[in-house]
């Protein structure tokens, strides 16, 4: 089951590096006149509160929530499906629970290993650049820290991760017959899971920042 | 013993199944045959349970199916063996693990002893040397092998088989009808077999009910089936050029 997040390891670090570096760089050449250390805290701040939470929720979806309702789907007609129902097991249960619940647990984990790594991006983007030195920018890291913001963004990550394992696996389950099925139901998955993330995010902000 | 009565079941308003009755025997080998299409992969699986029907009732000795407390009902599954057509196995697991996976939920067995019977039914459908393998690993023809092998693991009372030896080669294709065979009479099982295998039928058809669009054509035994008179019947079994000489011969 954790190959499910462990797969996406590489393109989240990847990712994440490369926004936080130009978060980083776009933030300094549009504070010109604001205070040096601005560069670094509105950084750590939009990637704590916005990217690593859904950008990643929305990478995932993509590539778990794909992978989810594929195997499922396939799973579906090739009747493991039935067999398992008529093994007596609640197939929904058996196959899905154990999707969402490894989803939720490791999603947060994921989610603040793209924090650290944007982070170190920007510091990446600073050093490679001559907007502003390595150690304003870490000073700007370092500066007014919300430590709420970062269980908001875990929150956000934990929920995010429900919806798209979730909406996922309703498609995947959801299949009836025939390979094509699979492959439309696994693009629903991805852009109803996509939306879903979307609006939640925006309900989210509103109840609890 | 297991008896349909009168199952009707549609998809999408139209009939698949209609008024379809039907006995099933113990210790005997009960054949669906019929052509592809004529419904009955769906007549199998409203006799399990997995598709809900119209009307009509599917008796499991003296319990109705669809009268059964929820509870009542898994344990009636535990009973059931099944082949499914596509072989169904879990691609998540072994060959080994397929078959251990039922004992593993329901046989109350050690994990010794669940390998030890593993192996005992893969032995019989000639697969152990096969047992670590994925299931993509397998060809087709060992994944039915495979797939018999969970089916019998538990000892079902009632055995289904969708097509146990479509995509064998006729030898092991006549193996694993005699194993279904042997397995039913020593265990006294009400076994329900799908195919359109004529060679089957010949061998092992104790009962046999001809399905044609979805309404029972025909039934009676291997026996009499060669000088039957009904058209759809005879189209059917004297497909082949052989058949059509014996009969010639007859
Ligand atoms: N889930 C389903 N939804 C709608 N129609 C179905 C469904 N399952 C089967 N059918 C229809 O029921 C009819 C009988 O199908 P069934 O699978 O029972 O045929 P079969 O006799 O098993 O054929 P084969 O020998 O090819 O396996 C077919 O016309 C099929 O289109
Ligand atoms: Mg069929």
């Amino acid at each position: 089951m954790m190959e499910l997040g462990v797969n996406s390891i590489a393109i989240v670090a990847i990712v994440s590096v490369f926004v936080g570096a130009v978060i980083a760089i776009q933030t300094a050449l549009n504070l010109m006149n604001a205070p040096y250390y601005m560069v670094g805290l509105a950084t750590r701040d939009s990637l704590i509160l916005e990217f690593c939470s859904t950008m990643i929720a929305l990478i995932l979806a993509g590539k778990v929530g794909s992978n989810i309702a594929s195997q499922i789907g396939s799973m579906r007609i090739t009747e493991q499906i039935d067999a398992l129902e008529l093994m007596g097991l609640n197939s929904a249960c058996y196959l899905i629970l154990p999707k969402i619940l490894s989803m939720v647990i490791f999603v947060p984990f994921i989610t603040i290993f793209s924090i650290a790594l944007g982070i170190l991006g920007g510091l990446a983007g600073m050093a490679l650049t001559d907007n502003l030195t390595v150690s304003e920018y870490i000073e700007g890291i370092q500066r007014d820290f919300t430590p709420y913001y970062v269980t908001y963004s875990i929150i956000k990550s934990m929920v995010f991760a429900f919806i798209l394992s979730s909406v996922s696996a309703f498609w995947g389950y959801s299949v009836q017959s025939g390979t094509q099925e699979v492959g439309r139901n696994s693009t629903r998955a991805v852009v109803t899971s996509c939306i879903c993330i979307l609006m939640f995010n925006l309900l989210l902000t509103e109840l609890l920042l | 013993m297991i008896a349909a009565k009168n199952i009707y079941k549609s998809f999408n308003g139209k009939y698949v199944l209609e008024d379809i009755s039907a006995t099933f025997e113990e210790g005997k080998t009960n054949l669906i045959i019929g052509q592809s299409g004529s419904g009955k992969t769906v007549l199998l699986k409203c006799l399990v349970g997995l598709h809900g029907v119209d009307s009509g009732e599917v008796w499991f000795h003296d319990m109705e199916y669809a009268a059964l407390s929820h509870r009542q009902r898994s344990e009636m599954r535990r009973k059931i063996g099944m082949l499914f057509q596509s072989g169904a196995l879990f691609d998540f697991a072994t060959v080994e693990g397929n078959v251990m996976f039922p004992l593993a939920l329901f046989s109350g067995m050690s994990k010794g002893e669940q390998r030890d019977r593993a192996h005992a039914c893969l032995e019989r459908v000639n697969l152990l040397g096969a047992r670590a393998l994925r299931i993509s690993e397998l060809s087709g023809g060992m994944q039915k092998r495979a797939a018999i092998a969970r089916a019998i693991s538990l000892k079902p009372k009632y055995l289904f088989c969708d097509e146990p030896n479509s995509g064998l080669d006729p030898k092991t294709a006549i193996l694993i009808d005699a194993l279904i065979k042997e397995i039913t009479v020593e265990n006294n099982i009400t076994t329900i077999i799908n195919t359109h295998d004529m060679n089957s039928v010949m061998e092992i058809g104790d009962k046999v009910i001809f399905l044609h669009s979805g309404k029972k054509w025909w039934e009676g035994t291997k026996n009499d089936i060669l000088d039957a008179e009904n058209v759809e019947l005879n189209e059917f079994v004297f497909a082949n050029s052989l058949a059509k000489k014996a009969r010639r011969m007859m």
